[in-house]
């Protein structure tokens, strides 16, 4: 029996996770970003580590993003500024979300992988394709699934041409 | 074509100081950099940190060179042109990781950690002439260290490397007595980012402090929200909290030195670091008083500094310490590599907070580096006008005295001009 078929009798299909991320994908597209927050827990963390040690943690290693709850609130006044030069006019933004699964289940905590494209187009640029695995811990309560943990992993060895991660991956 | 001179217009007399746009979009000017700047001057090659056991490798490139940085089996940091003696393939392929040969995948010549020539596959089909012992894996003409620091010359005939500090190891060493044991090391993680600049750019703008109330907008918000004052001294000219200078340190070298506003991981708390912190940055600057004495103390930690070596290595001392180097991709892009780096024996609490401080600035992801990568893209872009609107303004300051040089100012970017263009115009 598969980990999927196993949570359904629990009340959380892998249907009801990718309805949600895909939700969570379509809000960061558009920048909606207030409500990208409300899909948060109050204790969310927001992750990238650098390309070459995605096995550090932030207390120990060089990542490129590492937000406790605040920070991330710290981050959206940023993107979302005027003032932010790097997303002024704001980038065009697209992600595809595949191989979504859900890989452990720990109470009402679900470990969920997926991988994402997300394509980032700006006037005069070149596009942009930002490859990652993404792992989630979502947390269910109640019916209602929150982001807990959001950690995105980078494919590329190298940030290299992607050059900044100047809105919310 | 050869670019349009003079590329700097450098007039004391009547204070006017203007860099020529050529310079930052010319085929020309890029590939002779090759020759006289970066095959002249000591470029960096990376930290003894970076290599702690016998037999660990890295492999970059330098000054447009593949090297293999490393550390051989009797202990040696060491420096080879990452290049087969036979026919010329890449040896070590690896970012990192630990060797006792560097093996050439084509015909399959292999090395020791010292470079020397190891194994020749049938090695009895060669003539008498051919002697092993002359084909080693070859160092650049020159490879020195400061305080952990390695850094390669390609001049054979270029001075010592401390002579070619010269003022910055003053400033290295502040950097430096962070740590007790006198050992700073890089933090595992390494941000690689590119940006679509010429790279000089990155130079002025890595000690340019006249940006940061425009182009860092958003992060003085954000140290405002975490209760940090960000309100400008006006009353001395300035644009930022604090008063700081900017100091020409010879050949090139310069640094902003500033009063800090913007708070410390060694050893001056802001709120950002959080009420829980207070105790243990407290003993940190209990060490840095007991070990060095109230004044030095003081300079370590309440004063911030970003610090160019000529050409292309910079030292921010700043929310954090980066270590930062760049090279140019042609005239109108660079790759760009930035660590972090912390005593050797700090705590983990302390180490956990130097990283998230880090990240409060600097770096692709970070709430202020973005926009300095958006800043220089601009400036290139607009730099297709060179030829419509030749010269770049860069007089902010000029005719004080060295002691009234504002980080403001413009007279550390006038000090890496003068010297670029020293080097760009001596006949060769």
């Amino acid at each position: 029996m598969s980990a999927s078929q196993s949570l359904m009798s629990k009340g959380t299909s892998r249907e009801e996770v990718e309805n949600f991320l895909f939700l969570e994908a379509e809000l960061l597209d558009q920048w909606r970003l207030d409500e990208w927050e409300d899909l948060l827990t109050d204790d969310a963390i927001y992750q990238i580590p650098s390309n070459d040690c995605p096995e550090g943690t932030p207390r120990n290693s060089l990542y490129i993003i590492a937000d406790d709850r605040a920070r991330i609130h710290q981050r959206v006044l940023r993107v979302t500024s005027p003032n932010c030069h790097a997303e002024y006019p704001p980038s065009r933004l697209q992600r595809m979300i595949a191989n979504v699964r859900i890989s452990k289940v720990d109470g009402p905590l679900l470990h969920v992988s997926a991988n994402m494209v997300c394509y980032r187009f700006r006037r005069d640029h070149r596009s942009y394709a930002y490859v990652a695995a993404l792992r989630y811990v979502l947390s269910s309560q109640g019916g209602a699934l929150k982001i807990k943990e959001r950690r995105v992993l980078l494919a590329s060895e190298e940030l290299g041409a992607l050059g900044s991660i100047s809105f919310i991956l | 074509m050869t670019a349009h001179r003079p590329y700097i217009i450098d007039d004391d007399e009547t204070q006017v100081f203007r860099l020529n746009r050529e310079v930052l979009v010319s085929d020309e000017v890029s590939r002779l950099e090759t020759e006289r700047i970066f095959q002249t001057c000591w470029i960096y090659v990376g930290h003894a940190s970076e290599l702690p056991q016998p037999g660990d490798f890295r492999t970059r490139i330098v000054a447009g060179r593949p090297l293999i940085f490393c550390r051989s089996q009797a202990g040696e940091v060491r420096a080879f042109f990452n290049t087969c003696r036979h026919r010329g393939a890449i040896v070590c392929r690896e970012r990192a990781g630990n060797a006792r040969r560097f093996n050439c995948l084509y015909h399959g010549w292999s090395y020791g950690s010292d470079g020397s020539l190891a194994q020749v596959p049938g090695a009895n089909g060669y003539p008498a002439s051919f002697d092993k012992d002359e084909f080693g894996l070859i160092s650049p003409p020159r490879f020195e260290s400061y305080r952990d620091f390695w850094f390669m010359c390609l001049d054979e005939k270029a001075p010592a490397l401390l002579d070619y500090l010269a003022g910055a190891t003053d400033y290295i060493d502040l950097v430096v007595d962070q740590s007790p044991s006198g050992r700073m090391e890089i933090i595992h993680g390494t941000q690689e980012y590119d940006i679509a600049a010429n790279w000089k750019l990155l130079v002025e703008n890595s000690v340019d402090d006249y940006h940061l109330p425009s182009t860092h907008a958003t992060w003085l918000n954000f140290m405002a929200n975490s209760g940090v004052n960000v309100k400008p001294l006006t009353n001395e000219g300035l644009v930022l909290p604090a008063k700081g200078g900017a100091v020409d340190l010879g050949n090139g070298h310069f640094t902003t030195d500033n009063v800090n506003y913007r708070g410390r991981p060694v050893a001056n708390w802001i709120p950002l670091y959080g009420e829980d912190s207070k105790q243990e940055i407290g003993e940190i600057r209990s060490e840095l008083t007991a070990r060095l004495g109230e004044a030095r103390a003081s300079r370590v930690a309440d004063t911030n500094r970003n610090l160019v070596i000529f050409p292309n290595l910079v030292i921010n001392d700043g929310s954090s310490v980066t270590v930062r180097t760049f090279s140019p991709v042609g005239p109108a892009r660079m790759h760009v590599t930035a660590w972090a780096l912390g005593p050797a024996e700090e705590s983990e609490s302390a180490r956990a907070r130097r990283l998230d401080s880090f990240l409060t600035f600097y770096g692709p992801g970070g709430f202020a580096t973005p926009d300095d990568v958006e800043a220089l893209e601009m400036v290139q872009r607009g730099l297709a006008n060179w030829r419509d609107d030749p010269w770049s303004e860069m007089s902010r300051g000029m005719g004080k005295p060295q002691e009234d040089q504002l980080n403001s100012d413009e007279h550390h970017l006038r000090v890496f001009w003068r010297r670029w263009n020293d080097l760009m115009e001596r006949a060769q």
